[in-house]
């Protein structure tokens, strides 16, 4: 097990470093507001209470990791899924529209690379734009797409998913098309000595040489989808999912809510990545690749 | 001349040009007029619309003959364009009125378009910067004829201002507001996203130098670091506007946590690309952990930094406007596009938009050129 | 010239490049019989590889003709006339070594019955029989490119072109490998075009040696070997060996200035 504990105590070492640098955060950040409250009310607390005080403030500058991760749990486990303050509820609401515009975005992001691949005159016209579209801030209009929709009386889930299509069809388009044309001269030469169709070369050399490129494309992906739903959930007046419960908790300022919403959409990321990379690692294992 | 060998885009074109000539009217306004008996009233494609559809027939037909691809693209490029030019003229005052024959003539000339840029495609002029000229002149085209369907159809079928708003409507917008804009761009990008991207990279840096020296805290940071490019950081920007406050230093805050962990995964992996040969003739020469780093795995980290710095140069923008919807001052190119929105004011919001766009590529050139001048010996840059 | 496997007459190839035009290959005459092991030998840039890729209609000459089984090669190839073994094994890393077999068979449509039974006997033709399921990276470089040799041999095409197939591969391996294939040359009676730059290898394999030369690319000697087609490995080392290796290398040496 030596190889197991040299890759993870390095890992959980830093975690811990980070959890207590957390907690002195959390004391410095909210030590000056406890020290307002108690010299108000009189109060002169020992040295431990004082500390602790500054750990269990309802709306601290910096909670503290314990106060997050018992709002997680208690907005998780011990709420009903289809409560309006439980984190499962708000993740659904916005994984949901995650998951439809990533579907949306890949499809079109595969036809559009085949397109390029094949036409030359979509390469040459369209293919700069795509990779010049890399380069500008596209989640801009995410509240414009939101907000014109709604005016057209579209609103719920298909605007965010749009964003997301949007977002995550650009990744896909891009690593395709790269996918597409990741076959060597050779094996196109190989498939023109054997007088192989257009279709043939297509399915037997470029779809399995691009299936690596596809599932490394489809992870970024996911992720600007996720993050795309997540902002598109910011203008609608705040009623349901993760984007909402962050503009809740910066209204209101409960920075716990607002740490808690931050571990939701963390953990949602981190399923989704590791599926997708998961999914990718089995269908190259079935597809023979050497094991890393 | 074989039929077979006709572009297709000829024949459609010439089939939807002649659709439109036996259309009855290009706009409703023409068709009361032709009711009325034609008696005298002016309505729009009186003139200019013969003129019109006979350019695109010329052009259709020029298509259909095969001349030479040269003559072809130049004869293309100027029928296609005065008929456009005709067409978007024409529709001022007449808006949503469009009729048939304006929506075959539009077709027409999109396909006609897609021909001119079929053949630009193929040609393959002998010098390189005739080449170049093609390769840019193409993408151009594209651009320019998104806008030019986008002016037509929004103007032609009277879609509402609302929803989209036409390009010449944006770019009245983009001219007027130039005070605005500036104003905006200066919060945003001067001080938010330099700022943040100055700070955050370089922290990003220095801790994959400290990691790269040190395994154990590279082996528990750069596990974390990639897992983080995958969360939705931009989430900390409620909190961060709480810390720093409504300006520009929350924004920058945001920036730099966004940039952070690219640049240190980025150049850790930057750090360890540099060869065994060359790392042990490094060895041979005795030479020093600072002589190695500078002299030669820097270097060949520098292909690894600068796709770090590319890939944030992006993320800053997007972190820096996002941050905003979250609260600012009154200034700044989200709390613009956040504001106007709010108002119904697309085009402003389109104007906003078109100069974040603008300046994101403007940001990534940049960041791009700096790298060909110092990354001019790597093979991505020399071109294979 | 009916009967010619290839027939080249004053071909010639020049290749449009950014710093100017190349001539490849210029005024090359050269018959191919049925049967024979041909081999090109000369320095990179002589373009015996380009040559190849002519036959294979995978280059277009610019100049003069050529006909390949007394077609074009356009024709030869849609009537898939040539098996083509490139410098690197160029298998299919997602397919198992039968799977890989069986690509060109899967595009020319044949039977899955027929299929399995090619794959056996060609893989039997290469010495792999109990490889059929391993993958490429699986199997050392030598048995890589007879895997792939196999390829090319599994649609019983009557003309074999190979370009640098040993190239890559140690000296070794490599002489175990030209054993192989002359044995299996005398089995299948094929007709087999090689590109090389070893001296010994082409010597060694021939029956005719087209000795080339760069700058432009042309043929400067057409040696036929007489050497018998039962060759052991010793022949090496005998002097009608040794003359006709001193003739080639005398053919190289006229054909190169050196000036580089």
């Amino acid at each position: 097990m030596t190889s197991l504990h040299s890759r993870f105590a390095p890992v959980l070492a830093v975690l811990a470093a980070i959890v207590a640098i957390w907690y002195l955060g959390a004391y410095a950040l909210n030590a000056p507001f406890q020290r307002d409250l108690d010299r108000r009310s009189g109060e002169t607390p020992t040295a431990w209470e004082f500390v602790v005080r500054t750990m269990t403030q309802a709306k601290p500058t910096l909670p503290a990791p314990h106060q997050v991760v018992a709002n997680v749990y208690e907005n998780t486990f011990l709420r009903k899924p289809t409560s309006n303050r439980s984190l499962v509820y708000h993740s659904w609401v916005t994984l949901s529209a995650t998951l439809l515009g990533f579907a949306f975005g890949t499809a079109l992001g595969i036809l559009i690379a085949v397109g390029i691949v094949h036409v030359t005159t979509l390469d040459r016209s369209l293919m700069p734009w795509i990779i010049a579209s890399q380069t500008i801030p596209i989640l801009a209009i995410a509240p414009m797409v939101i907000v014109v929709l709604a005016a057209v009386g579209i609103t719920g889930l298909i605007p965010k998913a749009l964003i997301s299509t949007y977002l995550s069809f650009f990744p896909v388009a891009v690593g395709m098309v790269k996918g597409l044309r990741s076959p060597e001269a050779m094996h196109l030469d190989l498939m023109r000595t054997y007088h192989a169709s257009r279709a043939q070369t297509f399915w037997k050399l470029r779809v399995p040489a691009s299936v690596p490129f596809l599932f490394a494309s489809m992870k970024v992906a996911i992720a600007a989808s996720l993050v795309g739903a997540i902002v598109g959930e910011l203008p609608t007046g705040a009623v349901a999912g993760i984007g909402s419960r962050l503009l809740n908790g910066s209204y209101y300022s409960q920075t716990i809510d607002i740490f808690a919403a931050l571990i939701a959409g963390s953990v949602v990321a981190i399923i989704l990545v590791s599926i997708i990379g998961l999914a990718g690692r089995l269908t190259e294992k079935a597809m023979g690749a050497r094991p890393a | 001349m074989s039929l077979r060998n006709v572009p297709w885009q000829g024949v459609a074109a010439l089939v939807l040009v002649l659709l439109a000539i036996f259309s009855p009217a290009f706009t409703t306004q023409e068709l009361a007029a032709l009711s009325a008996g034609g008696s005298g009233a002016a309505f729009p494609y009186a003139v200019t619309g013969p003129l019109m559809l006979a350019l695109a027939v010329l052009a259709a037909l020029t298509i259909v003959l095969r001349p030479r691809p040269a003559a072809e693209a130049a004869a293309l490029f100027v029928l296609v364009h005065a008929a456009a030019w005709l067409l978007l003229g024409g529709i001022a005052g007449a808006e949503g009125g469009a009729l048939a024959a304006y929506w075959f003539l539009l077709a027409a000339l999109w396909l006609i378009a897609w021909r001119l840029a079929t053949v630009l495609s193929s040609l393959r002029p002998a010098g390189r910067a005739a080449d170049t000229a093609v390769r840019l002149l193409v993408p151009a085209l594209f651009g320019a004829w998104i806008l030019i369907v986008w002016e037509a159809v929004v103007r032609g079928a009277g879609i509402p201002f609302i929803l989209l708003p036409p390009p010449s409507a944006i770019g009245v917008r983009i001219a007027n507001s130039v005070p605005i804009l500036a104003a905006d761009v200066y919060q945003t990008i001067f001080k938010a996203v330099l700022t943040g991207y100055v700070i955050g990279c370089a922290a990003g840096f220095v801790v994959a130098i400290l990691a790269d020296r040190f395994l154990f805290l590279r082996r528990g940071l750069i596990p974390i670091g990639n897992m983080v490019s995958a969360l939705p950081i931009i989430g900390v920007a409620p909190i961060m506007v709480m810390w720093f406050g409504f300006d520009w230093q929350s924004k920058a805050a945001v920036v730099v946590i966004m940039t952070f962990f690219p640049m240190l995964v980025n150049t850790v992996a930057g750090l360890a690309a540099s060869g065994h040969m060359e790392r042990d003739l490094m060895r041979t020469y005795a030479s020093s952990y600072t002589q190695t780093l500078a002299k030669l795995r820097l270097p060949a980290a520098a292909p690894f930094i600068f796709n770090a710095l590319k890939i944030n140069s992006t993320l800053a923008l997007i972190g820096a406007i996002v941050a905003e919807f979250f609260g600012t001052p009154i200034v700044g190119m989200g709390f613009r596009i956040s504001t106007e929105i709010g108002r119904m004011n697309v085009d402003m919001v389109w104007a906003e938009i078109a100069v974040a766009a603008l300046a994101g590529s403007v940001f990534y050139g940049v960041v791009a050129l700096l790298e060909r001048a110092v990354t001019f010996w790597h093979p991505s840059i020399r071109g294979g | 010239m009916t009967g010619a496997v290839v027939a080249a007459s004053r071909l010639g190839l020049t290749f449009r490049t950014n710093d100017g035009p190349v001539e490849a290959l210029s005024n090359v005459d050269l018959t191919i019989g049925k049967g024979e092991f041909v081999s090109f030998i000369g320095p990179s840039g002589c373009g015996k590889t380009t040559f190849l890729r002519v036959i294979a209609d995978l280059e277009q000459p610019t100049a003069g003709t050529i006909t390949v089984n007394g077609m074009s090669p356009e024709m030869a190839r849609k009537a898939r006339a040539y098996g083509y073994v490139f410098q690197a094994a160029a298998l299919y890393p997602w397919r198992t070594i039968e799977r890989n077999v069986a690509l060109p068979l899967e595009i020319m449509g044949i039977s899955k019955s027929e299929q399995a039974e090619r794959i056996r006997r060609t893989l039997d033709l290469v010495n792999l029989t109990g490889f059929e399921k391993k993958y490429p990276w699986q199997l050392s470089g030598g048995m890589q490119q007879r895997a792939s040799i196999a390829r090319a041999l599994a649609f019983d095409a009557d003309l074999l072109l190979m370009d640098e197939p040993f190239g890559a591969l140690d000296e070794i391996v490599r002489d175990h490998l030209n054993e192989q294939l002359l044995v299996l040359w005398a089995r299948t009676q094929k007709t087999i075009c090689f590109v090389t730059h070893s001296i010994p290898e082409a010597v060694y394999l021939s029956t005719k040696i087209v000795v080339m030369s760069p700058r432009p690319g042309r043929v400067t000697d057409v040696i036929e070997s007489t050497l018998p087609r039962e060759r052991p490995l010793e022949i090496r080392e005998s002097p009608e060996f040794l003359a006709i290796a001193h003739r080639v290398r005398e053919g190289l040496r006229a054909g190169h200035s050196y000036d580089d």
